[in-house]
């Protein structure tokens, strides 16, 4: 169970992280000054929460790896990241589709994970469970104006569900039933059900509908991820493998 | 240097040393008052192992502080200091010392409103203005400087104003 004990942490790590960097692209293009440093900030939270992760994961996993070997000297193939946060978003209404879909699933996750037997695990859970409530209320804020506002809006923002929609389903793909015997991991069908709800609200009262579609292929826990994600990792990971040991 | 017992939670001198050490980004109050540091422990041998937890996961001044605790901690003649990261119990603005709200008041940052106990994310009603004290304000961005604060607009005093998040 070590070994997936380590994958599932790993797992979670991987997500914050890949969504910290892709949130990272906004810094300078947000439509406006106050959007800016909000993903800059919301960015930030999952970054915390993907370092202490990314520690745990290193720990459990036993070979002395810190969460810098993990972030920048691991392939795309080692990565264990969901498929709905490593595709570009340079769109602003894929965006908050997107953190709509996983701040709600990380808020209904880390309040289940709070109670988890791994006391880091629940650690980092009861602390982070607080900070994406705000990245949940901040999506949810745009997705109703831009959903609910003009028809060009409205246009946009259900074309930008639609996308991110095939990717969703990911999130909920069963892990080891073992670690949730144990009480370390989540019942993925449980979140499912929350997340779906919580979701959907937001999408009835954003005038939007829910997209009748099939998911995508998944495939991201295993290590198989679409083109984008070397492309980020190129750019996340170029200073520290071209200057090993570098520091300042 | 003060005596304690071996490994026990110390009010003494390392703890007053520590407590003494301003937050990077808010020199007007200390991580004492903004309830950062979590304990000091001290043993006969003066070795000082802190406990700090960071206000949000990604708060990027934890390194300053735990560098800060040291530098004071050592300048003071403690010869072997750690500094531990504690992530739970989950820091909250409740930890803040009432003299840490009006210190922050003075400084032009609104402190938060309320305390969050056990409760879902309070939406703040009616935030009170640093400037001029007017009720009558609105937030304009729930993120702001740093991870802490949201953004405010005084409707009377037409200045903006940071907040610290009830968290």
């Amino acid at each position: 169970m070590t070994d997936s004990h380590a994958g599932y942490v790993l797992g979670l790590a991987d997500d914050a992280l890949i969504s910290a960097q892709r949130m990272g692209w906004w810094i300078s293009r947000a439509p406006q000054l106050e959007e800016d440093v909000a993903l800059a900030n919301i960015g930030l939270d999952q970054l915390g929460q993907a370092r202490t992760l990314l520690a745990h994961a290193g720990a459990l996993e036993g070979d002395g790896r810190s969460e810098d070997d993990l972030a920048y000297l691991r392939d795309e193939r080692d990565f264990r990241n969901v498929k709905l946060v490593e595709r570009p978003q340079t769109d602003f209404a894929v965006t908050m589709a997107r953190l709509l879909v996983f701040a709600t699933w990380q808020a209904e996750l880390y309040a289940a994970l709070a109670g988890s037997t791994d006391a880091t695990l629940a650690g980092v859970a009861g602390k982070a469970v607080k900070e994406v409530a705000y990245h949940v209320d901040h999506a949810r804020q745009w997705v109703l104006r831009l959903g609910d506002g003009t028809d060009e809006s409205h246009r946009r923002m259900q074309a930008a569900v639609d996308a991110e929609w095939p990717f969703v389903e990911e999130l909920f793909r069963p892990v080891d039933p073992a670690l949730v015997a144990a009480g370390v991991a989540a019942d993925p069908t449980v979140l499912r059900a929350a997340v779906l709800r919580r979701v959907g609200q937001v999408l009835d009262e954003a005038t939007l509908s829910v997209p009748d579609v099939a998911p995508a292929v998944a495939g991201g826990r295993d290590g198989l991820h679409t083109e984008h994600l070397g492309f980020l990792l190129a750019e996340m990971q170029h200073l520290t493998r071209s200057h090993p040991e570098a520091s300042w | 240097m003060v005596t304690v017992s071996t490994g026990s939670t110390t009010t003494g001198g390392a703890w007053k040393i520590a407590s003494d050490v301003p937050d990077p980004e808010l020199p007007v109050v200390t991580i004492a008052d903004l309830g950062i540091l979590r304990d000091v422990t001290e043993d006969d041998q003066g070795r000082v192992h802190v406990q700090i937890t960071p206000t949000y996961s990604g708060c990027p001044a934890m390194e300053t502080i735990s560098t800060d605790l040291v530098d004071a901690l050592t300048t003071a003649g403690y010869q072997h200091v750690d500094v531990e990261f504690v992530l739970a119990p989950a820091w909250t603005t409740d930890w803040m010392s009432d003299e840490c709200r009006a210190k922050l008041t003075a400084y032009g940052i609104a402190p938060p409103t309320g305390r969050v106990a056990d409760g879902p994310v309070p939406i703040a009603l009616a935030v009170r203005c640093p400037q001029c004290g007017s009720l009558d304000t609105r937030e304009s961005s729930h993120f702001g400087s740093t991870s802490c604060k949201s953004l405010w607009v005084c409707r009377s005093c037409r200045e903006p104003f940071d907040h610290f998040k009830a968290i």
